[in-house]
C-alpha cells in the first residue's frame, strides 16, 4: 500500500468514526474483529441451517419412519432400514434410475460435441461473430416453463413446426410422428430439447476455455510446423481439458435431477418411458405421499450424486494438475 | 400539554369514525375450489349470499392440474386459508380420518337439512365416510360424470346416414353400446368432412394426474371390473383382473389405438375439450360440467352437439365426478361457513345453482317437470347421474390412483405387457398398499 492511500484509509476511517453515533460507535468499539465478523456471517449461517441443513437433517430422519405427510394425526414409527430396503428393490425406481442415466449420458455426450464445436468455431474472430454468440445463448436465456410449453406445440402431430418439417424432409406423415406419444421417441423429443437449451452453456465454459490459451503456444507450434490438426489435439483439447470436464460436471448434475422439461413435455409418460428418477421422487412424495420412503429415495439420490461429482473432481484435479 | 395531545385525539377520532362500518360489516369468507367454469357460476351465485347475510365471500380458485397438491398441502399442514372448501369426491376418506373437515351430522340434523333430499349417488360419492354409513362431512355441492357429447350435425349428415347404414346395417345416432361407439368411431376416422380430416373419439389418456383413469375405469366397469369382492372388503382377486375387466381394458386400447387423433397419449378434460370445439373429432369423453360451454360454444354448440350418457356394454355403469362442499376444521369462522351450507342447501339456491351452469344434487331441482327440458343436456346428466360408481374414496387414494395410472397408461399408451398383465399388477399394487394401511 502508498503512503497516498493509507493517508486516504485513514481519512476515510475518521470520517466513518465521526459519522458514527456514539452510542453504537462505543457498542461496536467493544467488540473483538472475530466478534464483529460473526455478527456479519451469522444471519447467513441461520438461513443456510434452516432452509439447506435442517430439512436435510430432517429429511434423513423421516427416511427411517412411515411418516405420510397427508396423515398429520398418524402415529409416526420407526421402520428401520425398512425404507432403503424397499426403494432397493423396487423395479420400477431401478428402471427410472435407468432412464436418468440415459438422459444424462446422450445429453452430455450431444452438449459437448455441439458445444465445443460451436465453441471452436466461434473463437476464431470473423464478421458478426458478436452477433452469432448472442443469438446461440438465447435458448438459454429462456425459462424451462417457455421453452417446455414452446416445444410442446412445435411437436404436436398436426399443427407444429418439427413435425411438418421432419415430414417434409422424409416424406412421412405428420400424423405419424408423435415424438410425445411415442415410446421410442418420446426420450429422444427431450434429448433434443435439453440439447438445444443447454448447449449454449456448454459452449460459453469451453469459449471461455479456448480463449485462455495464450497465442504464443500456438506460435511456437506454427514455428515447429504443426499441422492444425495436430494443434488442435496437443495444444486445443488438453489445454481446453479442465473446462470441458467442468461443462460436463455441471451438466451432468443438472441433469441427473432434470424435472421440469420432463415435466412438461411427457409427464413421464408415454407409460413410465420417461419417468426419470425426479419425476419418480415427486409421485412419490407429493402425490402417493409416502413421506418416509420418498425420503430415503431422496437421500439415496443425494448421496449417488455426491459421491460421483467427487470422484469426477478428483479426475478434474489430476487433470488441471497435469 | 393539551396542545400536543389534540392532534392525536384527533388521529383517533378518525380512526374510530373510520371504523365504525367496518365493525358493523360482518366477517369474510374464503372458499377454496378448482379454477374451471362453474367456479365462475358459484361467484356469481355467492353474491345473493352476501347480499343476505352480510358476510363477503373471497374465492380461491386454482387450477385442475395444481388442484389436489394446493388444496391437500393446504389442508395436511391444517393451514387456515379455506374456511370452506370443495374437494375432490376421492378426498373424503383422508379429510375425514385426518380431521381437516368438520362432520356435518349434528348442523343438519339442528337445521333440518336431509341427506334424503340428495340424489343418492352423490351423498355416497360426495359426503359419506365410511362410505354407505350415515356419516356426513360433506354437502352434495357439485354433481358430475364422464358422459359423452357428438357431433349431431355430422350424424344427421344424409350421405353419411346413408354410408354408415350400408356398412353396419344400423342408424348413425348416439350409440348405446360400447361396440356401436367403437363403429361410430371407425367410421369417422381420417375421414374428409369439409375439406378437413376428422377423427373418430377424443378419449382420456393423461398420465400425470388421473386423467387415464377415469376414462379407463369409465369402460371397465360395463364390463364386469369390480374394485373389491362385494361380500369381502378389500378382496380385490378375481374382481379387479377378472377375465372381463381384462375384455375392457382391451377395448380401451383397441379404441385409444383405432381411433383417435393423433397426439393423444396424453388428453385430459382440457385438451379433450379443445379436440371437440376445433372440430377435430366427432365424440368426446368429457365429465358433464364441460357441457354447458361447449353448448354455448359458436363453432360447434348449439344445434351441432348432442350428448348422450356413458354407453352400456355388459353393464351399465359412468365414472363419477363432482364434489361436496365442506367447513374446514382449522376455520376460525367456523360458523359463518356453516351459514353458508345452510344457504347453499336451499331448494332456491339450488335451482339458481342449476340455471347459472352448476349441476345442483337436489331432487327437488333434478325431478322437478322442467328439469329435462331446462338444458339440451340436462335428460343426459340425469340418466348419467343414476349410474356413477366411484373410484377408492380410502385415505390412501393417491397412491391407489397413481398404481392405476401406471399401470394402464403402461398397456394402453406405451404397449407395455398385455391388459392381463396390467390389471395382475394392479390387483398387487393395491394389495400391497391395503397391507401397509393395516387395512388386510
Amino acid at each position: 500500500m502508498t503512503a497516498s492511500h493509507e493517508t486516504l484509509t485513514d481519512k476515510m476511517t475518521e470520517a466513518a468514526v465521526r459519522a458514527t453515533p456514539q452510542a453504537v460507535a462505543r457498542r461496536v468499539r467493544g467488540l473483538s474483529d472475530r466478534a464483529i465478523a460473526w455478527l456479519f456471517i451469522a444471519p447467513t449461517i441461520v438461513l443456510l441451517l434452516a432452509i439447506n441443513i435442517f430439512p436435510l437433517f430432517w429429511a434423513i430422519y423421516l427416511s427411517f419412519t412411515n411418516y405420510r405427510a397427508n396423515r398429520p394425526n398418524a402415529v409416526v414409527q420407526n421402520v428401520g432400514l425398512g425404507n432403503y430396503e424397499r426403494v432397493l428393490n423396487d423395479p420400477d425406481i431401478w428402471a427410472s434410475m435407468q432412464t436418468t442415466a440415459h438422459f444424462v449420458f446422450w445429453t452430455i455426450v450431444l452438449q459437448t460435441v455441439i458445444g465445443f464445436g460451436l465453441a471452436f468455431l466461434l473463437d476464431r474472430k470473423f464478421r458478426g461473430h458478436a452477433f452469432w454468440t448472442t443469438l446461440i445463448l438465447i435458448p438459454m436465456m429462456l425459462s424451462p416453463a417457455v421453452v417446455g410449453n414452446f416445444w410442446r406445440f412445435l411437436y404436436e402431430p398436426q399443427i407444429g413446426l418439427f413435425a411438418y418439417a421432419v415430414s417434409f424432409l422424409t416424406g412421412i406423415p405428420t400424423s405419424e410422428i408423435q415424438m410425445l406419444g411415442s415410446v421410442n421417441l418420446a426420450p429422444w423429443a427431450i434429448i433434443i430439447v435439453d440439447t438445444w437449451m443447454w448447449t449454449p452453456y456448454v459452449m460459453l465454459i469451453c469459449l471461455a476455455g479456448l480463449r485462455s490459451i495464450p497465442d504464443y503456444i500456438y506460435e511456437a507450434a506454427e514455428v515447429d510446423r504443426a499441422s492444425n490438426w495436430r494443434q488442435f489435439w496437443s495444444i486445443t483439447v488438453p489445454m481446453a481439458l479442465p473446462f470441458i470436464m467442468l461443462a460436463v460436471l455441471f451438466r451432468g448434475i443438472e441433469n441427473f435431477k432434470m424435472f421440469d422439461m420432463v415435466n412438461l413435455l411427457t409427464g413421464g409418460g408415454p407409460g413410465s418411458t420417461t419417468e426419470v428418477a425426479s419425476i419418480a421422487l415427486k409421485r412419490a412424495a407429493f402425490e402417493a405421499w409416502a413421506t418416509g420412503r420418498s425420503s430415503a429415495f431422496a437421500i439415496i439420490l443425494f448421496v449417488a450424486v455426491f459421491g460421483l461429482a467427487n470422484i469426477y473432481v478428483k479426475a478434474l484435479n489430476k487433470v488441471k494438475q497435469r | 400539554m393539551l396542545k400536543k395531545w389534540i392532534p392525536l385525539l384527533g388521529v383517533a377520532a378518525l380512526c374510530g369514525s373510520l371504523s365504525v362500518p367496518q365493525a358493523a360489516k360482518a366477517e369474510q369468507l374464503t372458499l377454496c375450489w378448482a379454477a374451471w367454469d362453474p367456479a365462475n357460476a358459484l361467484v356469481e351465485l355467492s353474491k345473493d349470499f352476501t347480499a343476505k347475510t352480510g358476510i363477503d365471500m373471497k374465492f380461491e380458485f386454482v387450477p385442475w392440474t395444481s388442484y389436489a397438491d394446493r388444496f391437500l398441502n393446504e389442508l395436511n399442514s391444517k393451514g387456515k386459508l379455506c374456511d370452506l372448501i370443495i374437494g375432490d369426491s376421492q378426498w373424503i376418506g383422508g379429510a375425514a380420518e385426518s380431521g381437516h373437515y368438520v362432520k356435518l351430522n349434528d348442523f343438519f340434523a339442528k337445521e333440518g337439512i336431509k341427506m334424503d333430499d340428495f340424489v343418492p349417488a352423490t351423498v355416497v360419492g360426495y359426503s359419506e365416510w365410511p362410505k354407505n354409513t350415515p356419516n356426513y362431512w360433506a354437502l352434495p355441492a357439485m354433481g358430475d360424470v364422464v358422459g359423452w357429447t357428438y357431433r349431431k350435425d355430422w350424424f344427421e349428415r344424409p350421405e353419411l346416414q346413408k354410408e354408415f347404414k350400408a356398412k353396419y346395417g344400423w342408424d348413425l345416432a348416439a350409440p348405446k353400446t360400447y361396440t356401436q361407439l367403437k363403429q361410430i368411431a371407425e367410421f369417422f376416422q381420417k375421414r374428409q368432412i369439409d375439406g378437413k380430416t376428422v377423427y373418430g373419439a377424443s378419449i382420456y389418456t393423461e398420465r400425470g394426474s388421473e386423467g387415464i383413469t377415469m376414462g379407463v375405469t369409465n369402460v371397465l366397469y360395463d364390463w364386469g371390473f369390480m374394485y373389491d369382492n362385494p361380500k369381502k372388503p378389500y378382496d380385490m382377486q378375481g374382481y379387479v383382473n377378472s377375465p372381463e375387466a381384462v375384455k375392457g381394458l382391451e377395448f380401451y386400447k383397441a379404441l385409444y389405438d383405432c381411433c383417435t387423433p393423433p397426439g393423444s397419449s396424453n388428453v385430459y378434460m382440457v385438451e379433450s375439450a379443445d379436440a371437440f370445439k376445433s372440430g377435430q373429432v366427432a365424440m368426446q369423453m368429457n365429465f358433464a360440467f364441460t357441457w354447458p360451454g361447449l353448448y354455448k360454444d359458436e363453432k360447434v354448440g348449439g344445434n351441432r352437439i348432442g350428448f348422450f350418457p356413458n354407453p352400456a356394454e355388459k353393464y351399465h355403469f359412468a365414472q363419477l365426478g363432482g364434489q361436496g362442499i365442506s367447513v374446514v376444521s382449522y376455520s376460525s369462522k367456523r360458523d359463518a361457513a356453516l351459514q353458508y351450507i345452510k344457504w347453499f342447501a336451499q331448494p332456491d339456491v339450488q335451482a339458481k345453482w342449476w340455471q347459472l351452469g352448476g349441476y345442483s344434487c337436489l331432487k327437488a331441482v333434478v325431478d322437478a317437470p322442467g328439469f329435462k327440458s331446462s338444458q339440451p343436456y340436462a335428460t343426459a346428466f340425469l340418466e348419467s347421474m343414476a349410474i356413477v360408481k366411484d373410484f377408492w374414496a380410502e385415505p390412501s387414494y393417491a397412491e391407489l390412483l397413481q398404481a392405476m395410472q401406471k399401470r394402464v397408461h403402461d398397456y394402453v399408451i406405451a404397449g407395455k405387457g398385455t391388459a392381463k398383465e396390467a390389471l395382475d399388477g394392479l390387483e398387487k399394487d393395491w394389495t400391497k398398499i391395503f397391507k401397509d394401511d393395516g387395512k388386510i
